[in-house]
């Protein structure tokens, strides 16, 4: 069974990264992950729309059901901006490093955090965070 | 956008956040319990997160600003009631929260404040 697809959720505000959220937590809920797992998943996408918002100069958030070959459930995001990209993929994958204020931990963590975690970005062209939480 | 209570009971400010925390949110939180602060002359604040379902990066660094901030204001910050789905997400994102002092629960939270400012427990 494939849940019908949703709109995206476009991030423009901190209300927004709020709503990503919501929306993320009400999906993982559905697609029938743990109580720790939706927390984790909620908290990783915080994370990115956060990311997608500061540096990507806003964009939106695709939060879809899936199921894998097997039957399993997951929930997949997909964050999409048409910001600067990032030019050093594997600096801004190293714990602790910012290009801004931050900790550095957003995309480290949600990485930790996520099953399934991708990463497509391109100076000048935008950034795409792709990451997916099955359940157990 | 909407603002975070702060409570005075005693010498101790309350914060109890029931509400979607945003980042504009946590940062008016930041400067209005500053304020607080320095207008009460409060000994304690306590953080009740009982009702908050998760703790990205940006709020788990608040908590590390709201204790450090107070301690140079001469008191002391407890953070309360954090769920353990929350607690071992913050483990697996790295957020280590040093120097945040945690109680289970409000009663212990208000407690341990009482234990190190004897003053507070029977508000003198
Ligand atoms: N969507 C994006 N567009 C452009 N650059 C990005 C994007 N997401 C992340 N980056 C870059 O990658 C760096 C690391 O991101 P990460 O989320 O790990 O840390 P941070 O946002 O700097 O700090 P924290 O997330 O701990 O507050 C950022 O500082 C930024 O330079
Ligand atoms: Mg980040």
């Amino acid at each position: 069974m494939t849940a019908p697809p949703q709109e995206p959720v476009p991030i423009t505000s901190g209300d927004d990264v709020v709503r990503v959220r919501q929306a993320v937590r009400t999906a993982a809920a559905a697609a029938g992950l743990s109580l720790v797992d939706q927390t984790k998943i909620v908290t990783a996408a915080s994370e990115l729309a956060r990311n997608t918002l500061v540096y990507g100069g806003g964009g939106h958030a695709r939060v879809e059901r899936v199921t894998d070959a097997r039957g399993r459930a997951g929930v997949r995001i997909a964050f999409g901006d048409d910001g600067p990209g990032i030019p050093d993929i594997d600096l801004a994958l190293t714990e602790g490093w910012t290009s801004g204020s931050g900790l550095g931990l957003g995309l480290t963590g949600a990485r930790r955090l996520t099953d399934e975690f991708h990463l497509d970005t391109e100076v000048g062209g935008g950034t795409t965070v792709t990451v997916t939480k099955w359940a157990r | 956008m909407e603002r975070v209570p702060i409570l005075k009971i005693g010498q101790i400010l309350l914060v109890s956040i029931q509400i979607d925390l945003q980042d504009q949110t946590v940062q008016v939180l930041q400067e209005d319990l500053a304020e607080r602060i320095v207008r009460t002359g409060a000994r304690g604040v306590i953080i009740d997160i009982t009702a908050v379902d998760i703790v990205d990066s940006f709020i788990g660094r608040m908590f590390s600003t709201i204790a450090s901030m107070s301690r140079l204001m001469d008191a002391e910050t407890v953070v309360v009631g954090m769920r353990p789905a929350v607690a071992i997400t913050l483990v697996e994102l790295g957020l280590s929260l040093g120097g945040v002092r945690t109680a289970l629960d409000l009663e212990k939270g208000m407690r341990l404040l009482g234990a190190s400012l004897p003053s507070l427990a029977d508000g003198r």
